[in-house]
């Protein structure tokens, strides 16, 4: 604003011209700088080709775990429903990817990346179709008749939790299930003496896409405008005339779907599946979101990475630690920011 | 008498009134009427789900706080007295006592601590932080095996009184000798009728009016100046402390402990179960729900077995019907309760006591 116009009575017409920008949102960087700056940190401890190895695996670990904690983040963030029952997706992603993953065992077992890819992408494919159309029936039978209400919300997902494990007990039988990683993924490459499983490269790239795609559409296209509206004030974009509640739909089951290829990743990952895992899995999910702060996607990223990171450094350097090492963390952090890094309700 | 034991908080329907006193006759003979482990190990358990139930819902039903760190409170409870007595040749009743006051003081560190920490915070966010602290508790339970025996937990052996070899009278009392087992389940069985009556108690003195208020609405209850925070911290103590007491009990009766009996998610969605089915908000919710719970998981689950094999040659039926899927069914009962009946069991027999005046 221009000195000498602060008296004039209409001093916004004058001073700022239509097409004048926003004053843009004030950058929090402090949390952008805790993942390489605990990475670092653990690098005087370990030699560094373990360093390299560990790190690797910390951020595959960390990228799967984002890819399934994003989508439960920003559910709540839009529609503030926590969705006890989001491991549940995990678990069926898993479980549906096996359809397709053990008949076409040939495929996995074939020498040529391309055709290894094709069935695993493929199984992908069902897996996060699934769980999209089983997010769309959850929110709509489970969690659609208790909005606003916390306490049920809690109630009713854990149930649909509890019912969604035993089906898949029912389904699949209640013993563990190998998952073979396919051949051109198997074994690790050498860069010096640092081993890097493949596997966990492709967890990496995958993690990558997935979160530049989330960042690109939230912050580039029309719907992801609407979302973020939608998180700021959800009434607001109401009024204005937008459906709200069938966005809400659609974020849920997208949200669904990435719990979905999570999940399938976080199998072959792992190698065995088991019904429970969706509860194991939902433990981790919510120390993450917790450390991101409700609601934020950005937050979620770094919390994941955060976690993934100080549970490989710690499973190390001191496995006793390891077992406590996420909650360590997250008290750490919010002593820090008591509602996490990023959070909307922060200030 | 009665009335004043019961805090004037009476059952205040004649159905429901039945049943209860039907359930404590039924415990309290439960040595005499039956013979046999099996129904006594049932009758012992019932005893202490009522109070584990009771004490969760003196935070789910009466306060409105969502916890899953009820069980990490039992199992402390559980492994202070398992512990304890595992760590010497000679069991006494000093060293138990020990390892439960060790146990009990561990138990209100952590509720304060967790409380202070989350409580201040949404009812949401709680219950995402105790699950997190939770189940990170029962990994370290079952890893720290030097200590707590791992995942195959430790048995012990038992003061002497109560170990199944010593036997009070020369002569059998109607048909039963009263030797060690009858002995630990009376004192586990008194144990619970007093820590019930104590959450009877607490509920209906102010201090568990002032928590139903805060349920209610907790802007309001600050309002009239209650320190919202406070009484919810103390609710949260006295629910882990009661839980701990439970698990000893339970660690005393089966001179067992380990991360499945007592630390494992699988108890923590009983518990939930329990109480929905039963009636939150109500402490004789948990008697009837966890009387009903305990005897359908070890009756009721024969009776599974006998239609999944009935129905051997239909695939699907015959799996969703095999007697490690009846959680399948509680969670089916589960959601559909708190739709379509959020006051449970006793809510609606007492409900319908309410309509028919």
């Amino acid at each position: 604003m221009k000195p000498g116009t602060v008296t004039a009575p209409l001093p916004i017409a004058q001073t700022a011209p239509v097409d004048t920008p926003l004053p843009a949102a004030r950058r929090d960087v402090a949390p952008l700088l805790l993942v390489p700056l605990l990475a670092l940190a653990a690098l005087p401890f370990v030699s560094f080709p373990t360093w390299i190895t560990l790190t690797v695996a910390g951020l595959a670990m960390g990228m799967m775990i984002f890819i399934m904690a994003s989508g439960l983040t920003l559910v709540f963030g839009l529609m503030n429903v926590l969705n006890f029952g989001h491991g549940a997706f995990v678990s069926v992603g898993a479980f549906t990817a096996t359809l397709v993953l053990l008949p076409m065992r040939d495929w996995l077992d074939a020498d040529s990346l391309a055709v290894n890819l094709g069935a695993l992408g493929l199984a992908v494919l069902l897996a996060m179709t699934v769980t999209a159309l089983l997010g769309w029936a959850f929110e709509r039978v489970l969690i659609m008749p208790v909005y606003g209400q916390h306490l049920k919300q809690i109630l009713i997902t854990m149930g649909g939790m509890i019912v969604s494990e035993q089906l898949i007990n029912v389904i699949w039988g209640a013993e563990q299930l190998p998952l073979p990683v396919p051949a051109a993924l198997r074994g690790a490459i050498f860069l010096g003496d640092a081993a890097i499983e493949k596997y966990r490269l492709m967890a990496v790239v995958v993690g990558l896409l997935v979160f530049a795609g989330m960042f690109l559409t939230l912050n580039r296209t029309r719907i992801g405008l609407l979302i973020r509206a939608g998180v700021e004030n959800g009434d607001m974009v109401e009024a204005l005339g937008y459906r709200i509640r069938r966005l809400f739909v659609a974020v849920f089951a997208a949200g669904s779907a990435l719990a979905g290829l999570g999940g399938a990743m976080w199998g072959l990952y792992k190698e065995t599946l088991s019904a429970s895992m969706g509860a194991d899995i939902t433990v981790m999910i919510f120390i993450v979101i917790i450390i991101g702060g409700l609601g934020s996607v950005g937050g979620c990223f770094i919390g994941a990475l955060l976690m993934a990171l100080v549970a490989n450094y710690a499973g190390f350097l001191a496995p006793k630690v390891a077992l406590v090492s996420n909650i360590i963390l997250m008290i750490a952090i919010l002593l820090w920011r008591p509602a996490g890094l990023y959070s909307k309700s922060r200030g | 008498m009665l009335v004043k034991f019961l805090s004037n908080d009476l059952p205040r329907s004649r159905l429901l009134a039945a049943v209860l006193v039907a359930i404590v006759l039924g415990l309290l003979l439960a040595p005499f009427l039956f013979s046999g482990a099996r129904p006594l190990n049932t009758a012992a358990t019932i005893c202490i789900y009522i109070v584990l139930v009771a004490s969760y819902d003196l935070l789910l039903g009466y306060t409105g706080i969502v916890s899953f760190a009820h069980t990490m409170f039992y199992g402390i409870g559980a492994y202070g007295i398992g512990i304890a007595l595992a760590s010497v040749d000679e069991p006494t009743w000093a060293v138990a006592l020990t390892g439960l006051a060790l146990a009990l003081v561990l138990t209100v560190a952590l509720a304060l601590v967790i409380g202070l920490f989350a409580l201040r915070v949404r009812a949401i966010f709680y219950a995402m932080i105790t699950l997190a602290v939770a189940s990170s508790f029962a990994v370290l339970a079952s890893q720290l095996s030097d200590f707590t025996g791992g995942e195959d937990g430790r048995t012990f052996s038992v003061p002497e009184l109560l170990s199944p070899g010593f036997t009070l009278f020369e002569n059998e009392v109607f048909g039963r000798a009263v030797d060690g087992r009858v002995i630990t389940y009376y004192i586990v069985f008194f144990g619970c009728v007093l820590l019930f009556l104590f959450l009877l108690r607490l509920v209906n003195s102010p201090f568990g009016r002032v928590l139903q208020a805060i349920r209610e609405n907790e802007f309001r209850a600050e309002a009239l100046g209650y320190r919202t925070v406070v009484y919810r911290v103390w609710a949260n103590v006295l629910a882990a402390l009661v839980a701990a007491l439970a698990g000893a009990l339970m660690a005393l009766w089966l001179r067992y402990v380990g991360p499945k009996t007592s630390l494992g998610f699988e108890v923590m969605t009983d518990i939930l179960l329990i109480v929905v089915i039963g009636g939150m908000g109500t402490m004789y919710g948990a008697v009837v729900g966890a009387t009903l719970f305990i005897l359908a998981q070890n009756y009721l689950k024969s009776l599974m077995g006998q239609a999944s094999e009935a129905l051997a040659g239909i695939p699907g039926l015959a799996a969703a019907l095999h007697p490690d899927r009846w959680m399948l069914w509680l969670g089916v009962l589960f959601i559909l309760s708190i739709y379509f009946f959020p006051v449970g069991i006793v809510g609606k027999l007492r409900m319908r006591r309410f309509l028919k005046r």
